[in-house]
């Protein structure tokens, strides 16, 4: 039986939100902006989920503008308000996704300065850095809620504050975080969120970014003038419809879901710690309840990642979006993670559907896998 | 809506069955990320690389030129802001007045960055002359960009010869064959086009997923950054959408043949029907050469906005030209282009058929419009 502890990188579809999409797939198959019964029910079905999906961060269904994913959101929200703004400073947290990372570096081009905040050896921003960046007054800061790698969390709340009284714009990569801990756009102070579907046990290729209405952003995407002209293009009607069923049910379970994966996590991380040098990156702070990142100096967490796939276990060895290089994963690298420990490091995020059968599946596994390995290294070692 | 009569598919099209059927199957049981190393990514890659062959195949194009994207309007944006930044230096547009809000709206936004724009105007029956293409076309012109078939009149441009000129002028042609995929055999071994963009729901695939067709060695930077498509579009890969786009592509080319023909004879009957039946309707772009299953029919001086619900209330779905720009009190500027005045543009109604439209539904449209008319008619009198 396969064991899927990947769900940082996507998750299944919920059945019941895949319920709610068929009518959409069917016979409801009409365009939102038709003026006909079709395009009226489509319609409704749309602002339906727009409530459902900011019931979940705490935000007003007027401040969602969905998008094709969290990449789009990410980008829209960066290069949105860059465009509105003189060329000045854009601050970013050193283990941005790298859609963050890379549409702030695109900026560049355009005469912006981008400042990345450096973390420490537990992944949070280092305090004594965030004061001279947000003197920069920059235009925009993006920092992530939940590290997509590790967990961590950052204290988005706290670091928003002080943004705007920079007078400066905050956003943040909610991508992780919605649906796993309590995440609040009003309360959190921030001005942008962005949020990802297939996250949450909603279908892939929607998202939203959640916009404060103060704010102007300049679209992307031009046209039909969708999304109240923010994003154009055809509705993907039944995977909003889908985005909105999963967030109603996401925001139901919250608390459970805390407390069962939270159980499950502890779990498996007292159970590794038994294995011989093993460390668990952003152990010391709080991280979100699911996931689990750690390493081993001298095992190469590529060959693990192939040998537990084989025994049919599913894990990341970082981010599934930089997967294909084969370089330490630059959120380690930030965190000061040395490249021997980081190129090891294994990812394994649990979902709601995730049970003590699966930790035990994986643990059994692990440690055969890990025993060879260290046996392979210490040869290799004591040939050198 | 089962007793519905959907005559609105350039809007959106409904899922083809055997679509819905292969996108099932995908979101119950397949949930990897085509980008994780495990076997459930892997599986899910073989998905979208299967369905990037089957896209390829209805285009006659290589599956490495094949970059799916969220939609049409994000087809069209990839392919004009890509052109444009690859020719830094060059700062000018051709396109023509009867393009997609999602290309004009753009270029408009682009004009005040500086991006010179060109729009070709186009004759009654909103045909366009290649030869003033050809006139347009300045030392800085980057990128050519037009439909290939009108949305709203399903009027088709001469794109071959077109793509002759860009060739020979060396400038990027870039086609929005949103309305036309599936309707036309498509070949772009035969047609030099260095873009191509096309929509799923055009074509019986879900919404939110497209692809765009860029020629082998045209280096497309991207809009959204991320490795995916082969670092020209990021964000992971809507994989049940492309599953389905790929089965919509395989249908629409083994039934291309039969469905066109069956459209076209429904469409003809439609527009007999209505002309005779309504002495003073007119059939904009009837003179040009269109896609099969659209008819822009024009009723006198009468809003076509009463028409429209009128037909709704009877359970008849038509359209007021693009569902993009319904709701708008503006008249369609394609068919101001065509030259048709504020009032005939308000007149206008488009019915646009799919390979479900049957002959019974073109029989009761035609049952009951010329009562709707006349109805119309005596209120107005």
């Amino acid at each position: 039986m396969p064991v899927y502890l990947d769900y940082n990188a996507t998750t299944p579809l919920d059945p019941r939100a895949l319920e709610a999409m068929l009518p959409f797939l069917t016979e409801h198959h009409g365009n939102p902006s038709s003026v006909h019964r079709f395009g009226r029910t489509a319609r409704s079905a749309v602002d339906r989920a727009r409530e459902q999906v900011a019931g979940l961060v705490g935000a007003q269904p007027g401040q969602v503008i969905f998008t094709s994913g969290g990449t789009e959101a990410n980008n829209l929200a960066i290069k949105g308000v860059a465009a509105l703004n003189r060329p000045g400073h854009v601050v970013i947290g050193a283990t941005e996704h790298p859609s963050v990372a890379e549409s702030a570096a695109s900026l560049g081009e355009e005469g912006w300065r981008v400042v990345a905040l450096p973390v420490d050896g537990d992944g949070r921003l280092v305090e004594p850095a965030i004061e001279p960046a947000l003197s920069l007054r920059p235009a925009l800061v993006s920092v992530m809620w939940a590290n997509n790698e590790t967990g961590v969390v950052q204290d988005v709340a706290s670091l928003s504050a002080r943004v705007r009284e920079h007078g400066g714009l905050m956003h943040t990569d909610a991508v992780q975080a919605a649906g796993k801990i309590e995440v609040d756009f009003a309360a959190s102070g921030v001005n942008l969120m962005s949020l990802s579907a297939h996250k949450i046990n909603g279908p892939k290729g929607v998202g939203a970014l959640i916009v404060d209405k103060s704010v102007e952003i300049r679209p992307m995407l031009h046209g039909g003038g969708q999304e109240k002209n923010r994003r154009s293009g055809t509705e993907n009607v039944a995977a909003i419809v889908g985005f909105g069923a999963a967030a109603g049910l996401a925001k139901s379970r919250l608390a459970d879901y805390r407390a069962r994966l939270k159980t499950l996590r502890d779990r498996l991380e007292s159970e590794l710690c038994e294995l011989d040098g093993i460390e668990i990156f952003g152990a010391r702070v709080e991280r979100l309840p699911n996931t689990v990142c750690f390493g081993a100096a001298g095992i190469d967490g590529e060959t693990l990642l192939l040998g537990l796939d084989r025994a049919g276990i599913a894990v990341s060895s970082g981010s599934a979006c930089s997967s294909s290089h084969r370089e330490p994963s630059p959120v380690l690298r930030a965190m000061g993670i040395e490249p021997g420990l980081a190129l090891g490091a294994i990812r394994v995020s649990l979902g709601f559907g995730s049970t003590g059968q699966d930790i035990e599946d994986f643990m059994t596994v692990l440690t055969m896998q890990w025993r060879q390995l260290r046996r392979m290294t210490g040869r290799a070692v004591g040939q050198a | 809506m089962s007793d519905s009569i959907y005559l609105d598919n350039n809007a959106t099209t409904p899922v083809a069955p055997e679509c819905l059927d292969a996108m099932l199957a995908c979101l119950r049981d397949n949930h990897g990320n085509p980008s994780s190393k495990h076997r459930a990514g892997e599986r899910a890659k073989q998905l979208v690389n299967e369905a990037r062959a089957l896209t390829a195949g209805l285009l006659g194009a290589a599956p490495a030129e094949i970059v799916f994207t969220s939609g049409g309007t994000e087809g069209n944006h990839l392919a004009i802001l890509g052109a444009l930044a690859l020719n830094p230096d060059k700062r000018h547009v051709v396109t023509s007045a009867v393009e997609h809000p999602s290309t004009l709206q753009l270029l408009r936004h682009l004009e005040s960055h500086g991006v010179r724009v060109t729009l070709l105007p186009v004759d009654a029956e909103g045909r366009l002359d290649p030869a003033a293409i050809e006139a347009a076309i300045a030392p800085d012109t980057a990128l050519i960009s037009l439909l290939w078939a009108n949305n709203e009149t399903g009027v088709l441009f001469p794109v071959e010869a077109v793509a002759c000129i860009a060739r020979e002028q060396n400038v990027l042609l870039h086609l929005d064959a949103v309305q036309a995929v599936g309707k036309i055999d498509i070949d772009l071994k035969q047609v030099p086009v260095d873009f191509l963009s096309l929509s799923g729901h055009k074509l019986h695939a879900p919404k939110g997923v497209g692809a765009l067709f860029v020629r082998k060695g045209v280096k497309l930077p991207p809009l959204l950054f991320g490795h995916q498509e082969r670092a020209r579009r990021g964000g992971t890969e809507n994989v049940p959408g492309i599953v389905g786009l790929g089965v919509a592509a395989a249908l629409a080319l083994e039934a291309m043949e039969a469905d066109t023909a069956r459209m076209r004879a429904l469409r003809d009957r439609l527009e007999r029907g209505v002309v005779e039946r309504i002495p003073f309707a007119r059939v904009n772009g009837a003179g040009a050469a269109r896609v099969a299953n659209t008819s822009n029919i024009r009723f006198g001086d009468m809003e076509a906005e009463i028409i429209l619900d009128r037909l709704d209330r009877a359970g008849i779905c038509a359209a007021l030209g693009a569902a993009c720009t319904a709701g708008g009190s503006e008249p369609s500027h394609v068919l101001t282009a065509m030259g048709l005045d504020r009032r005939a543009a308000r007149a206008s109604v488009r019915f646009s058929l799919s390979r479900y439209t049957t002959d019974a539904e073109i029989g009761r449209v035609l049952e009951l419009l010329p009562g709707i008319v006349d109805g119309l008619t005596a209120v107005a009198a």
